[in-house]
């Protein structure tokens, strides 16, 4: 909707006034959050924040991208969410939080994967983008999918104590375009050499924090006011308190908007950050519906537990613990003579192990537990504490 | 002599040493010295021609080195080195490829 056809009712009026009565922003500033759409993907660590924050300044039009359902492990840090609302789809508990909080705001929900086949056609009516998503081949995906559309991108990433910010391809007042994701980073690291949040952690106030200041790079964005974070690229480490804003240029090589693109439409970005195993052969596995037939039975089999002790402390199906990083120095403690089951909590981190085992010491009887000890609580031991 | 600043997911190879005072004059100096010292560190910082990986972002100061001279760019006592490499994070977005 354009600017001048904006009108505030007497209650949004009352409601915004703290915006309005700051000399810079005024009404003005409030009239262009009100014509203007803005996607969140991703509705977890980061989105809870951003979503909270963007809803209370009075974005006009919310769209929330997320296939999740609400997880108590999520409770942590997405303070969107409470526990009433566990198995609950996240864009359907975000939308009643965010209406509770401002009733002048529309939401868009879009309950899916986001993926190349959808990306464009979600994208095309919004004017900013807000990622908070955490694996590689999302972020090359909405990376991309903004470049081809000329959307502004605001961009957070956490990991543990550590965050990074920065607002990619933002065009300023003089046509001159920002870098993008593929600018600061040409390629992703290979699979399992930089774990996700899920296998690494990460301290709940940090995506509190960087959702925040992607709320404000969004709000800046869209009111013309300050400047934004484009050309540069802001850290910070929790740990140490400490932040720094390095500055990051365009590159002439960028294969979507450089000297000689070669993408020119949305790719398989599984496959380019190789997440997807062309190549390997398949492990051998078993499901948790075959590993209790195998213990009620009383076959001879081991049973190795890969994850950490704290893991071990949570829950556990009576593996021996040899965590990950420890598998191939304790080799000798796993049996050549049976059958053995690795497992971990979902599955990677045992299929890594498997892995090694074989390609190092040349195990062939290694069996991986399809799901990990989460898909067991499931279909075995429900009385577990999931985690 | 400069400061290297080493990441939050790379600080279990360095005994989770956060900075390190490295004596080099070059930013390429103060990689090698650092794989040096911490021989795990170097998968994740260089590729097999031992060129620094294209997922570790290195900045000398506010530059990033592809900006200045790569390994070539001079450090000095007031430097600060730091090792910003791709993360991820965020929401528990599973990858259905590569969960754990």
């Amino acid at each position: 909707m354009a600017i001048e056809n904006i009108k505030f009712s007497k209650e949004e009026l009352a409601r915004y006034n703290r915006h309005m009565i700051i000399p810079d922003f005024g009404e003005e500033a409030q009239k262009k959050l009100k014509a203007s759409k803005v996607l969140v993907i991703g509705c977890g660590g980061l989105g809870s924040p951003a979503l909270l924050y963007l809803t209370a300044a009075g974005i006009g039009t919310i769209g929330i991208v997320d296939f999740d359902v609400v997880d108590d492990s999520n409770l942590q840090r997405q303070v969107l969410f409470d526990i009433h609302e566990i198995g609950e789809p996240k864009v359907e508990a975000a939308r009643r939080r965010l209406e509770a909080l401002n009733p002048y705001v529309r939401f868009n929900l879009y309950n899916t994967h986001l993926n190349s086949e959808n990306a464009l056609d979600i994208f095309r009516e919004y004017d900013v983008v807000a990622d908070g998503t955490d694996n590689f081949p999302t972020r090359y995906l909405v990376n991309d999918a903004c470049l081809l559309l000329d959307k502004p991108n605001v961009y957070a990433s956490i990991f543990q104590f550590e965050g990074q910010v920065s607002v990619f391809n933002y065009v300023n007042e003089h046509g001159e375009r920002g870098p993008n994701y593929r600018d600061l980073y040409p390629v992703p690291p290979p699979p399992g050499l930089v774990p996700s949040c899920a296998e690494g952690g990460v301290l709940g106030v940090l995506p509190g924090i960087l959702g925040s200041l992607q709320a404000l790079e969004v709000i800046k964005i869209i009111t013309g006011v300050g400047e934004p974070l484009s050309g540069r690229f802001f850290t910070f480490d929790a740990l140490n308190f400490e932040n720094r804003t390095f500055n990051i240029k365009r590159r002439a090589d960028n294969p979507v908007n450089g000297k000689n693109p070669t993408i020119t439409k949305l790719v398989d970005y599984e496959l380019f950050c190789g997440v997807r195993a062309v190549e390997e052969k398949p492990l051998k596995e078993i499901t948790a519906k075959e590993l209790y037939e195998w213990q009620v039975k009383g076959k001879k089999f081991q049973l190795i537990d890969v994850r950490e002790p704290y893991e071990y402390e949570i829950a556990q199906i009576g593996g021996e613990l040899i965590p990950l990083s420890t598998v191939a120095d304790q080799a000798g403690r796993i049996s050549r003579e049976v059958d053995v089951v690795i497992h971990c909590k979902m599955g990677g981190r045992s299929s890594k192990a498997i892995r090694e085992l074989e390609e190092k010491f040349g195990f062939k009887n290694l069996y991986n537990l399809k799901g990990g000890i989460l898909a067991y609580i499931d279909e075995v031991r429900p009385e577990l504490t999931k985690y | 002599m400069a400061t290297v600043v080493i990441p939050t997911p790379l600080r279990k190879f360095t005994n989770q040493t956060a900075k390190l005072q490295i004596s080099a004059n070059t930013v390429g100096e103060v990689i090698d010295s650092l794989t040096r010292d911490f021989p795990d560190l170097k998968k994740h910082l260089l590729d097999e021609q031992g060129k620094v990986r294209s997922f570790v972002n290195i900045f000398a100061g506010d530059e990033d080195i592809r900006d200045l001279q790569q390994e070539k760019t001079v450090v000095d006592e007031a430097t600060i080195v730091s090792i910003v490499p791709a993360i991820a994070g965020g929401i528990q977005f599973k990858s259905s490829h590569h969960g754990n």
